[in-house]
C-alpha cells in the first residue's frame, strides 16, 4: 500500500509540474490564476497522501494551511482586479 | 476487513489521480477561460475528493478522518466562491470570450 500511494504522489506532482507550464503560458491573468489554484488543490492532494504514507500527522495540518492560503490568494487576486476596474473608472462593484 | 479497506483505497486514489489529470489537460488544451475554469472545477473538486475517499480507510481513527473530510469540505467552498469571483473578473475585463 505503501508502494501504491507513493507511486499516486508521484503522478500528482507531475500533473503539478504540467500546472507550471500552464502558468507560464496562460494568455490571460485569470488563467494564470486557475493554474495556482489547481497547484494549490494538487499540493493538499500531495501532502494529504504523505501524511497518510509516512504517518506525519502534521502533514495534514500543513495541507489545512495550504488549503486557506490558496484561497486567499485567489481572493487578493479578485480584488486587485476589482479596485483596477473601478480606478478605470468603470464604476463600484455591485457588492464588496 | 483490511483487504476490504484496501481495495477501497487501490479504486478511489487512482479515480482521483485521473481527475487531477483530467484537470491539467484541460487548462493546458481548453479554447478558453471559462471552459478552462470547468475544467479545473473538475479537478478540484472530485480529484481532491476521490483521493480523500481513498485515504479515509487508511487513517487512525475517526478524528483524522473527520479532518480530511473537513479540509475537503473547506476546498469545495472555496473553490466554489473563488471559480465565481474568477469568473465575474474575467468577464469584466473582456477575456471571458
Amino acid at each position: 500500500m505503501t508502494e501504491f500511494l507513493t507511486t499516486a504522489v508521484g503522478l500528482i506532482l507531475a500533473m503539478l509540474g504540467l500546472g507550471l507550464v500552464s502558468i507560464l503560458r496562460g494568455p490571460a491573468d485569470a488563467d494564470r490564476m486557475m493554474a495556482a489554484q489547481l497547484i494549490g488543490t494538487a499540493g493538499i492532494a500531495v501532502l494529504l497522501l504523505i501524511g497518510t504514507v509516512t504517518g506525519v500527522p502534521a502533514a495534514v495540518d500543513v495541507a489545512l494551511i495550504l488549503a486557506l492560503l490558496a484561497t486567499f490568494a485567489s481572493i487578493a487576486f479578485v480584488k486587485k482586479g476589482l479596485s483596477r476596474l473601478e480606478t478605470d473608472g468603470a464604476g463600484p462593484g455591485e457588492d464588496r | 476487513m483490511s483487504v476490504a479497506r484496501d481495495i477501497i483505497t487501490v479504486a478511489a486514489v487512482p479515480a482521483g489521480v485521473f481527475f487531477f489529470f483530467a484537470g491539467t489537460v484541460g487548462l493546458l488544451r481548453f479554447p478558453d477561460t471559462l471552459t478552462r475554469l470547468h475544467a479545473l472545477s473538475k479537478a478540484d473538486n472530485l480529484g481532491l475528493g476521490f483521493v480523500v475517499l481513498g485515504l479515509l480507510p487508511q487513517t487512525g481513527g475517526l478524528r483524522d478522518g473527520l479532518k480530511l473530510i473537513s479540509i475537503w469540505m473547506f476546498v469545495l467552498l472555496a473553490g466554489a466562491t473563488v471559480s465565481q469571483l474568477i469568473a465575474r473578473a474575467a468577464r469584466q475585463s473582456g477575456s471571458g470570450r
